[in-house]
């Protein structure tokens, strides 16, 4: 890895959020994660993090982000700790505080979190010594998963200078649109939200970002089109939704020609979007998936200091 | 070095020499001497009386707080009876009003007797308006009103209406004590913890819908004029809450009112990471977001509102400050915003944040003075003078001298304040209560 040898040293200690990012932490991440990707592939940097522990404290179940993570840190040579939440003293009263700052004593050095409470983060880089990898906080932040976007617009699309990409759903309660807002913003695109008005509320105050509250509107002439998960105990009106807001195939022809669609997943299939566009040849949500592991390879190598 | 006096200490003799001295019961705001014998302010000083040097400083006449939190019976570890009478005295005042919102509530005349204490300053006692602060019944006014209640309020909520508000108002109008109304609608403000808008969206917090304040507003308005009670509306966060209050005044209802030092000078971009005041272009600033101590109710306000609000203390819409000091362990704030307890503490940095407001050209050192003084004990029925033959009760400060926010630095039994770390200006020198050295530095 003699590139990054000669690369700065990345200023954060903590990520929390790409906002705040400039332009080219975010490329030297995407650069990074593609890197690692062929790394990965090689078996080579088996040993860059092996005086790291990494913790998963996932307070919320996550299946495939924290899979990622752990593959990400085994890959570069870092114990793991899986911190079971269900079953864990975090579920008898006891702090998030309280957990971050034990967990800190028995040796963990980097601390991916997920939880329910924006700003969870913030909370816990305040509070301990530990690098901490923000892995989702309450609707407010989700970056590795903004960044494994952008790597996957990025080799999709050459590039998001002047790309316009759509984000349509339940935006206000997503964390994955405004960490993509940032990240995308960041790297010279644009972002237009769409979704019935209650589910795009506040965001016509967000610098740079267009408000749509029909489909057509949302996505005419987008270049990529992500669509949101429906939250099903949100009590949304399902049928209307579906009828209103599904992405399929048809209703893709009123993006730009050959627009991908994308999709943070798990995905309600019949619901936001037909299992035909998610399996079809415009699908980028398998691509998302393969990004994720050597995105966050490139995260936590940044962090620990290793690249 | 600095210390602690009570009231019940012998009263003081001395003379402070060549200060501004702004009395604003007399409308005057003079460089002179204010001579005091035997806790009395006279004319000519007693023969061994010490001299202070007031060059340079300000007296004023001691500040009342209508609003305070003393966590005192129930949460002694955040702040007690005589700690917070001690944060006052640091912070210039000699009176203050402490919320009935302990556990269990003051809503009984044996306890608003029993919280009637003189410390290092005068702590009175705002008697709950319902039995229990439940929102069900109607406590026994007139009996804490013999008992010395000021006021009555179920802070941390609105009186419940119609029928159960219309008739406090009523019991009210007779007893001639204001109701001091935390203006807030349960449904309305839904769980809001921040002020809705940008920041709110941003930080994807529960937003807190201005309405939530301007529709209790309206209906106590209303009620004032329809029962002639006397309505103190608390903790003002909303531009169009002050100009409702400006119309109903217009038409003779009885009503005062009072904003927090954090309404007016903090905004909801501190939420965000910002710690610029209302008057300067916010920062937001990520990594210091979602600081459990910027947690409030209600939330601070828009830059916009609490701009307004300021013009609004500044015209004289607004009668007075009052600190809304709420004292919270720290473990209650290190949570995440959401859960973290509402509530900031005060005393300390009332004038503080007050004097900033003034060298920032938004606001009058002697409108400030009154409204920290003489037209928030006109709401309770205290004087404030600094007359000859009055007890001397009165804050002597310097108002360019600054100071850090810090933990060994306030008297309180707790500092969740986001101020902590600032430099501020504003040191008390001298704080006298009825005639006795309360505090001094």
């Amino acid at each position: 890895m003699t590139v990054e040898a000669v690369a700065p040293a990345w200023p954060y200690r903590h990520l929390i959020d790409v906002e705040g990012f400039t332009r080219a932490e975010i490329e030297r991440v995407l650069d990074l994660a593609i890197a690692m990707r062929e790394a990965r592939s090689a078996r080579r940097n088996r040993s860059l993090l092996e005086a790291e522990t990494v913790g998963l404290a996932f307070y919320e179940a996550s299946t495939r982000t924290r899979v990622s993570f752990e593959l990400a840190a085994k890959a570069l040579g870092a114990t793991t700790v899986d911190l079971s939440v269900a079953g864990s003293s975090a579920t008898k009263g006891e702090s998030l505080v309280d957990t971050v700052r034990t967990l800190e004593r028995t040796g963990v050095t980097m601390l991916v979190l997920r939880h329910s409470a924006a700003g969870a983060g913030q909370l816990a880089a305040r509070t301990t010594g530990m690098h901490i990898l923000n892995a989702g906080d309450g609707a407010h932040a989700h970056p590795t998963q903004a960044l494994l976007d952008a790597l996957t617009l990025r080799e999709a699309l050459g590039g998001l200078d002047g790309r316009l990409l759509a984000i349509v759903g339940d935006v206000a309660h997503s964390r994955v649109a405004r960490s993509n807002i940032h990240c995308v913003t960041a790297l010279g695109g644009r972002v237009r939200v769409g979704g019935p008005a209650a589910w795009v509320e506040g965001f016509e105050s967000w610098p740079g970002v267009e408000v749509a509250t029909t489909l057509e509107d949302a996505i005419a002439g987008a270049d990529a089109v992500m669509t949101l998960r429906v939250q099903l105990e949100r009590g949304a009106q399902l049928d209307e939704h579906a009828a209103e807001w599904r992405m399929d195939d048809e209703r893709m022809a009123w993006a730009a020609p050959a627009a991908p669609i994308l999709h943070p997943g798990p995905t309600n299939e019949g619901l936001e979007i037909t299992a035909e566009l998610a399996n079809g040849t415009r699908s980028l949500i398998g691509r998302q998936v393969e990004n994720g592991v050597p995105v966050r390879m490139a995260v936590l190598a940044l962090l620990a200091g290793a690249a | 070095m600095s210390s602690f006096g009570r009231l019940t200490d012998p009263p003081a003799s001395l003379v402070i020499v060549g200060a501004r001295v702004i009395d604003p019961a007399a409308g005057t705001d003079l460089l002179r001497d204010v001579v005091i014998r035997d806790g009395i302010v006279v004319e000519e000083p007693a023969p061994d009386a010490e001299r202070v040097d007031g060059r340079g400083l300000v007296v004023a006449p001691g500040f009342c707080d209508l609003h305070v939190h003393l966590r005192q019976p129930g949460s002694a570890g955040a702040e007690t009876i005589e700690s917070g009478a001690r944060a006052a005295a640091h912070g210039g005042f000699t009176t203050i009003c402490a919320m009935p919102n302990t556990d269990p509530p003051i809503d009984n005349a044996e306890r608003v007797r029993a919280g009637t204490v003189d410390g290092s300053c005068r702590v009175r006692q705002i008697g709950a308006a319902t039995v229990g602060r439940a929102g069900e019944a109607v406590a026994d006014l007139s009996g804490m009103v013999a008992a010395g209640a000021v006021g009555f309020s179920d802070d941390g909520a609105a009186v419940p209406g119609p029928e159960l508000a219309r008739s406090i108002f009523t019991a009210l109008a007779e007893l001639g004590v204001p109701l001091i109304e935390h203006a807030e609608h349960p449904e309305l403000a839904a769980g809001g913890v921040i002020r809705a808008g940008a920041a709110a969206s941003r930080l994807a917090l529960k937003p807190w819908s201005p309405e939530a304040e301007v529709a209790v507003v309206d209906r106590d308005l209303k009620l004032a004029e329809q029962t002639g009670a006397r309505v103190h509306l608390t903790h003002l966060s909303t531009a169009a809450a002050v100009a409702l209050i400006a119309d109903a005044r217009e038409r003779g209802v009885q009503v005062t009112c009072d904003v927090t030092p954090h309404h007016l000078a903090l905004t909801d971009a501190w939420v965000a990471g910002s710690r610029r005041f209302a008057w300067e272009e916010p920062e937001p600033d990520p990594p210091r977001a979602y600081d459990g101590l910027c947690r409030v109710n209600p939330p601070l306000a828009s830059r916009e509102d609490a701009l307004a609000i300021l013009a609004g203390l500044a015209d004289g819409i607004i009668d007075a400050i009052a600190t809304d000091h709420a004292p919270h362990s720290a473990e209650r704030k290190l949570v995440p915003f959401e859960d973290a307890a509402p509530g900031i503490v005060g005393l300390e940095t009332a004038l503080s944040i007050g004097l900033a407001a003034v060298e920032a050209g938004r606001l009058k050192l002697p409108v400030l003075i009154a409204a920290l003084s003489s037209r928030p004990a006109a709401v309770i029925g205290e004087t404030r003078s600094l007359a000859a033959g009055e007890r001397a009760d009165l804050v002597l400060f310097d108002p360019g001298a600054r100071w850090r926010v810090d933990r060994d630095a306030v008297a309180s039994g707790s500092a969740n304040t986001p101020l902590l770390d600032m430099e501020l200006p504003g040191v008390v020198r001298l704080t006298l209560a009825a005639g006795r050295i309360t505090y001094r530095s």
